[in-house]
């Protein structure tokens, strides 16, 4: 039973995918690769006839794209990845305009995808092998050509016609041969395909660095953007908050100063004013100092600040953390105020009765996972989570959510980082 | 009494060792820093310690370790944590040991000289004392589940000065009601909370903050 299952795992499922995937791009290279080479020439030829190419070839590109694109998926699904080339289009390119046909003739990728077309249908047609030959060999295998031989006469491999009975009996050990070969071929025509594939289809590495610079600008605008709305708060609520109160405070010991001789009653009302005054002051500079960087972060690291973190949430955390190091200070600091908006998400919206947090670092990676039993539904494009999701996107880290009705709800973060040495002063193993 | 000090910005320091002396404490020793803390507490014994949390030259939690190693070298010395901003989670760590003789609070309460200086005196004496910020945030961050929500308001009010480490009297005093009517109270909470009543308010405190941190195994919860 188990030789059974270990066979249909190792080979038979793997030779059927292999069988399908050759299929399905033998079948898209030799409908469109030559349709399409060829209205690509033609709508160039056209380019002379006034007006024609210029509408007809950026047509003609989108569909070869498209077509690209879907070699780019199957590839994918091959195992082999390949980023998307092309530059972005500019404002107001619509089809027929000149600047539409402008963006197409300058971008590289363009006639990469083009000088791919036909080789790529010749190689793509060469995997059609890779789904019929398993198919003839499973012919011979369940005995069709003997029993065509008995009824009508017919061939099979290398016998045309089966002259005899032992002819038509060796269509079986025939039959696994193709097979066995057909899928063990399959794979390298498949492979040799994508290779080939390859070779065009992705970006070059000027695009790719092209590529990288257009999502460095992104995320440098939009990180700079919440640094400068950052920073307006910080600077409106020091001015509306602690100094008007440090303000009052000091005018009301001027005040006490001034009565100190003639009014002591109103003198230590004074003070008890400026003491409350004082304190409230405090109390915003620390709400303060807690957003711009919270304290305990500093003093304890991303492990012992999640912690605190979770016992300030109104139902129970388990937090595991499995860190070796401790990340560098911007992405910690990063880390933790996903958490804290996870969590602050969890209390508010979720309705749940528990959640977890695990910290982990694996491969050059920080992974950070919030998750709740709640009522799931949660909008990864609500302010929160998008807000979430644009903090990390400044040290290139990625955000997936996955919250299905009825929960539960689970929050998945990645950030590329080093961990530095574990520090030296230990913590007391409480919590 | 007999005080050390551990706070890092002379301004404060001067100021605490003043308040400390003006109410007849005296300050048997003051250093600057983590490191020279452990040495002045084993060299001087003294009656009670006032730290600051964040000491050089880590510029951390040094305070905070220095209390607890203290703690483990001399048991039961009273220590009193100082901090510009108060966790649940130093609150946890100061009072695993559950041996008393603890406190911590805001550097804001030094302000209120009476109360600091009779803070400083009851973590001398062997009692608890929160900032009323930790209360809070352990009864806030605690309701929703469990025998806290049988409690009355009146009743989370008295939980919370008494963890706060106020006597009966100053609890009486500041809801302006008989102490005996702050006694009632508190067997009622007792009562819910599944506590029998002992005679040492000291205890009494350990335990509720005890029950609050739901430390378990102590008094597992009975099922509802």
């Amino acid at each position: 039973m188990d030789g059974v299952r270990g066979l249909l795992r190792t080979w038979i499922r793997p030779g059927a995918v292999t069988a399908a995937q050759g299929l399905l791009i033998a079948l898209l290279s030799l409908t469109t690769h030559v349709a399409l080479f060829v209205l690509s020439l033609v709508s160039l030829l056209l380019i002379p006839v006034f007006g024609v190419g210029f509408a007809l070839f950026p047509v003609a590109t989108a569909l070869v794209r498209y077509c690209a694109g879907l070699h780019r998926r199957l590839a994918r699904w091959g195992g082999v990845e390949m980023a998307t080339p092309y530059l972005p289009a500019p404002a107001g390119a619509q089809f027929g305009t000149w600047r539409r046909f402008r963006w197409v003739v300058s971008d590289p990728a363009t006639w990469r995808d083009l000088s791919w077309l036909l080789p790529g249908a010749v190689t793509g047609a060469v995997c059609l092998a890779a789904f019929a030959l398993p198919l003839y060999g499973l012919e011979g295998l369940l005995g069709l050509p003997l029993v065509l031989h008995l009824t009508v006469g017919f061939g099979y491999g290398p016998f045309w016609p089966i002259d005899n009975l032992a002819e038509a009996l060796l269509c079986f050990p025939l039959g696994a041969l193709f097979l066995a070969g057909g899928l063990a071929a399959g794979r390298w025509l498949v492979w040799l395909h994508l290779a080939f594939a390859r070779f065009f289809l992705p970006p070059t590495r000027t695009a790719e660095l092209a590529l990288r610079v257009r999502q460095l600008t992104v995320t440098r605008a939009d990180t700079v953007d919440a640094q400068a709305a950052e920073l307006r708060r910080i600077e409106r609520d020091l001015h509306d908050g602690a100094q008007a109160r440090i303000v009052a405070l000091s005018m009301s010991i001027g005040l006490a100063e001034q009565l100190v001789g003639d009014d002591p009653e109103a003198v230590r009302r004074l003070l008890a004013e400026a003491r409350e005054t004082s304190g409230q002051a405090l109390a915003e500079l620390r709400g303060l100092v807690r957003g711009i960087h919270p304290p305990v972060l500093a003093e304890r690291g991303l492990a012992g600040a999640v912690r605190a973190l979770a016992l300030a949430v109104p139902l129970p955390v388990a937090v595991t953390v499995d860190l070796p190091g401790r990340p560098a200070a911007p992405v910690e600091s990063a880390a933790y105020f996903a958490v804290a908006e996870g969590l602050a998400n969890v209390s508010k919206h979720s309705g749940a009765s528990r959640a977890w947090v695990e910290l982990g670092h694996a491969d050059g990676r920080l992974t950070i996972v919030v998750g709740d039993d709640g009522r799931g539904g949660a909008d990864p494009a609500g302010s929160g989570l998008a807000g979430m999701g644009r903090r990390l996107a400044a040290f290139d880290g990625t955000m997936v959510v996955t919250s299905p009705a009825g929960g539960p709800t689970v929050i998945t973060m990645e950030l590329p980082c080093e961990l530095s040495s574990p520090r030296i002063s230990p913590s007391s193993g409480t919590g | 009494m007999r005080v050390v000090i551990a706070e890092d910005l002379a301004l404060l320091r001067d100021g605490l060792i003043r308040i400390l002396e003006a109410f007849g404490c005296q300050v048997v020793a003051a250093v600057d820093n983590g490191p020279s803390v452990l040495p002045a507490l084993i060299a001087h014994r003294p009656d009670v310690a006032v730290l600051d949390v964040r000491l050089p030259p880590t510029f951390t939690d040094e305070g905070m370790q220095a209390a607890i190693r203290a703690r483990a070298e001399i048991p039961g010395l009273p220590v009193l944590v100082l901090s510009q901003h108060v966790e649940q989670l130093y609150a946890r760590e100061l009072l695993s040991d559950r041996a008393g003789g603890v406190g911590y609070l805001l550097k804001d309460r030094v302000s209120h000289v009476d109360q600091f200086v009779d803070a400083v005196r009851r973590v001398a004496g062997g009692g608890t004392v929160m900032d009323p910020e930790v209360v809070a945030q352990l009864l806030a961050s605690r309701s929703g589940a469990g025998p806290l929500d049988e409690l009355t308001a009146r009743e989370r009010e008295v939980l919370g000065l008494m963890a706060e480490g106020r006597s009966n009297a100053a609890v009486a005093a500041r809801l302006f009601v008989t102490e005996k009517a702050v006694n009632k109270h508190i067997n009622n909470i007792f009562s819910k909370l599944r506590m029998p009543p002992s005679g040492d308010d000291n205890r009494r405190v350990l335990a509720v903050l005890a029950y609050l941190h739901g430390e378990d195994g102590r008094r597992p919860r009975t099922p509802a």
